[in-house]
C-alpha cells in the first residue's frame, strides 16, 4: 500500500466531522512534509511571494548544510585536538566508548573520526531541540488551529548551531521554550514574529545561563580543557596577537577555530549565503546593508584608534570571520519576517546590524559578541524603519502632485 | 452593605486586578521582586499607602476644590509616603537600603493615585479604606508571585532560605540567572496576565485592529 493511500485512508478522520479533528494539525504537518501542500496561503504576510512557505523553508534548511558539515568537523576537530593534547585518560562517556568500540578513534587528522564525533555532539542536541520545540509547536497549532509548518525546521536548526557544544540538554530544551513560545507562537506563530525565535532561545539561555554559555571552557566539550574564541582573545590581548595562538585568518575563514557549534566557518555560512541569493529568498539588500555598516563602522574604529582597547584597531576584514557575524549575516539578517520589508528600510536595516554588531564588540566591554544582540535589536527597530520609509514616500508622492 | 465591603477587598484580587487587568504600578513591580521579602514589605508599604490616602482623601472629599483636588492629593500621599519610609528606616534598615528609591516612587505610584481619583473622591471614608487595602493586596498578591518565582529560580530560596541546593553550593540546581535582572519581571507578569485571561476571558481586551485577509491570487 502506498503512503498516498495511507493518508488518503486515514484523512476523513482527522477533517472537520472526523473522529480526531482537534488533531487536524498533527495529521496536515506529517502529511504536507511528504506531499506539496493542498493549500495556497492567503493570508499576509506569507502572501509576499509567488514561493510557498514550505519551498521557502526547505531552501533555507538546504542552505544550512554546509554550515551542519563544518559544525560535525570542526566539533569533532576541537575535540579531537583537546583529547590530543591532555591524553586518551581525558576522554570517559557513552561518545567514547561508541567511537572506541568502532575503533574510529580520536586522532584528529583523520576528517572521518572529526566528523562522527562531532555528530555524537551534534545529534542529541538536535533531537532533543526537534522533540521539545516540535512538542510546543503541535501543542499551538493544535489549540489555535493553525497549521504547524516547515518553519520550524529552520528555527530548530539554526538554534542548534549557535549554541556551543558543551551545552546541557535540559538548557537546549529549556531555551527552545522559550525561543518558541515567547518569541514566535505569543504574537500567532510563523510569520507574525517580530523577533528571530532562534535567537531569542539562545538570548534567553545567554542571560539566564552565562556559565555554560561564555567564557573559554564551554566551547570544546572536554573537561579540564580552556580554549579562547577568536573574539575574546582579541578583546583581551588585540587581533595581533592571534598569530601567537597559531591561528591566522584562513583559519577563521575556514573555521578550524573555537566557537558555538556551526558559525564557526565563514565559508560554509557564505556558500550558505549565495545559495539563499541566487534563489532570491535572501534579499541581497539586507546583505549589502549589513556590510557596508559593519565596514563603514570599523573603518571609522580605526582611524579614531585607542591605546587602551586593542579591539578599535581589528580590520573589518577580522570583523567578518570571528564570532558569528557570517552566519549571522547569511542566517538571520536575511530571515524575511523579522527584517524591514521596504527595500530602503533593508539598507537602513542592515547598516544598524553591522553597526551594532562592531558597537558591541569594540565599545562595550562586557560583551565579547555582538551578532546576536545587534540582531535582535534591529528587529525590533524593523517596524519602526518601515514606518518611516513609507511615510517619506507618501510625503515625497504628496509634494509631487501638490 | 457587608457584601459590597467584602466585594471591594475582593474583587481587585483577581477580577480588578491593578497589575493584571488595568497594568498599573508595573516599574516597581520589576524593580523590587528579585527577592520575597523585599516585595511583601514593600507590598505592605503600598497597601498602606493606599488604604490611608483613600481614607483620608475621601474625608476630605467635600472640602477639596475639584481644581486643586490632585495637589491636595499628593500631599496627602506624600506625607504618607515619608511617614512609611521613616518607619522602615527606622525598623528595616537593611530593608529600606534595598528598596532604595522605590519607597519614594510609591507617591508616583499609579495604583495610589488611581484609587484616590477614581475611588475615595466619589466614597465614604470606610469603603475607601477598604478599596485601599484590596488594592493594596491585589498588587500585593502579583508582586508576592513574581517574587517566589523570580526568587525561588534565580536564586533557589525563599525568603532567603534555600530550598533548591545550588550548585555552587554543593546542590543539583543551576540557577537562572535572567530571573535575577528586572526584564525577566516582563516576562513573568505577562505571563500571569496570559494565565488570568485564560481562566477568565471576559478580561480580555478588544483588538483595536484586525489583520486583514490578502485576495487570494
Amino acid at each position: 500500500m502506498g503512503l498516498r493511500a495511507f493518508f488518503d485512508r486515514i484523512e476523513p478522520n482527522f477533517v472537520k466531522g472526523g473522529r480526531y479533528e482537534r488533531y487536524f494539525p498533527v495529521y496536515e504537518m506529517f502529511e504536507s512534509m511528504v506531499y506539496t501542500p493542498k493549500t495556497v496561503t492567503r493570508v499576509a504576510p506569507h502572501a509576499r511571494s509567488y514561493v510557498d512557505m514550505k519551498r521557502i523553508m526547505t531552501y533555507v534548511v538546504i542552505a544550512t548544510i554546509p554550515c551542519v558539515l563544518m559544525a560535525l568537523y570542526n566539533t569533532g576537530l576541537q575535540t579531537n585536538l583537546a583529547i590530543a593534547s591532555l591524553g586518551e585518560d581525558s576522554i570517559t562517556g557513552w561518545r567514547a566508548g561508541l567511537l572506541s568500540t568502532f575503533g574510529i578513534g580520536f586522532n584528529p587528522s583523520n576528517p572521518l573520526a572529526n566528523m562522527l564525533h562531532g555528530l555524537l555532539y551534534f545529534l542529541p542536541i538536535y533531537i532533543v531541540t526537534l522533540a521539545v520545540g516540535g512538542a510546543w509547536e503541535v501543542l499551538f497549532a493544535t489549540v489555535r488551529g493553525h497549521e504547524v509548518n516547515e518553519g520550524f525546521l529552520v528555527t530548530s536548526m539554526l538554534y542548534v548551531l549557535i549554541l556551543p557544544a558543551s551545552t546541557p540538554l535540559w538548557q537546549v530544551a529549556l531555551g527552545i521554550s522559550f525561543g518558541v513560545v515567547l518569541g514566535k507562537e505569543v504574537f500567532g506563530g510563523t510569520g507574525k514574529n517580530f523577533l528571530n525565535p532562534a535567537l531569542v532561545g539562545r538570548a534567553f539561555l545567554y542571560f539566564a545561563y552565562p556559565a555554560s554559555m561564555s567564557g573559554d571552557t564551554v566551547w570544546t566539550p572536554v573537561d579540564g580543557f580552556s580554549g579562547a574564541t577568536t573574539l575574546a582573545i582579541s578583546a583581551a590581548e588585540g587581533y595581533g596577537q592571534l598569530a601567537a595562538h597559531s591561528i591566522t585568518w584562513w583559519d577563521s575563514f575556514l573555521g578550524t577555530i573555537q566557537g558555538s557549534l556551526g558559525e564557526t566557518s565563514t565559508l560554509a555560512a557564505m556558500i550558505g549565503l549565495a545559495f539563499l541569493l541566487v534563489t532570491r529568498i535572501a534579499n541581497w539588500r539586507l546583505v549589502v546593508g549589513c556590510l557596508g555598516g559593519m565596514i563603514g563602522f570599523s573603518l571609522l574604529l580605526n582611524i579614531i584608534g585607542s591605546d587602551t582597547n586593542p579591539m578599535f584597531a581589528m580590520p573589518w576584514y577580522w570583523h567578518l570571520v570571528v564570532g558569528g557575524y557570517a552566519f549571522g549575516l547569511a542566517f538571520m539578517v536575511t530571515e524575511p519576517v523579522s527584517a524591514s520589508h521596504t527595500n530602503l528600510g533593508r539598507y537602513i536595516y542592515g547598516a544598524l546590524i553591522g553597526f551594532m554588531v562592531v558597537m558591541i564588540r569594540v565599545v562595550n566591554p562586557a560583551f565579547p559578541e555582538g551578532m546576536m544582540l545587534a540582531i535582535l535589536f534591529a528587529n525590533i527597530f524593523a517596524p519602526l524603519i518601515d514606518f518611516f520609509v513609507v511615510r517619506a514616500n507618501i510625503k515625497r508622492r504628496a509634494k509631487r502632485n501638490a | 452593605m457587608a457584601q459590597t465591603y467584602r466585594k471591594l477587598l475582593v474583587d481587585p484580587m483577581v477580577d480588578n486586578n491593578p497589575i493584571t487587568l488595568q497594568v498599573l504600578g508595573i516599574c516597581s513591580a520589576l524593580a523590587v521582586t528579585s527577592s520575597l521579602a523585599v516585595a511583601m514589605v514593600m507590598a505592605l508599604a503600598v497597601t498602606s499607602v493606599t488604604a490611608f490616602s483613600s481614607f483620608f482623601i475621601s474625608l476630605l472629599r467635600n472640602q477639596i476644590p475639584s481644581s486643586i483636588r490632585i495637589i491636595v492629593q499628593m500631599v496627602i500621599i506624600a506625607s504618607l509616603v515619608i511617614l512609611v519610609d521613616q518607619l522602615l528606616k527606622a525598623y528595616a534598615f537593611e530593608i529600606s537600603k534595598t528598596l532604595s528609591v522605590f519607597v519614594g516612587l510609591i507617591i508616583t505610584n499609579c495604583i495610589v493615585m488611581g484609587r484616590a481619583e477614581a475611588f475615595a473622591m466619589k466614597n465614604p471614608p470606610l469603603a475607601s479604606f477598604l478599596d485601599g487595602i484590596g488594592n493594596g493586596l491585589g498588587y500585593g498578591v502579583i508582586l508576592m508571585l513574581v517574587g517566589v518565582i523570580r526568587e525561588l529560580f534565580g536564586s533557589g530560596s525563599l525568603f532567603g532560605i534555600p530550598i533548591l541546593q545550588t550548585v555552587n553550593n554543593g546542590g543539583w540546581y543551576v540557577p537562572n540567572g535572567m530571573l535575577l535582572l528586572p526584564p525577566s519581571a516582563f516576562f513573568i507578569i505577562g505571563l500571569i496576565i496570559w494565565a488570568f485571561r485564560t481562566w477568565k476571558p471576559e478580561q480580555v481586551e478588544e483588538r483595536e485592529y484586525t489583520i486583514q485577509v490578502a485576495e487570494a491570487h
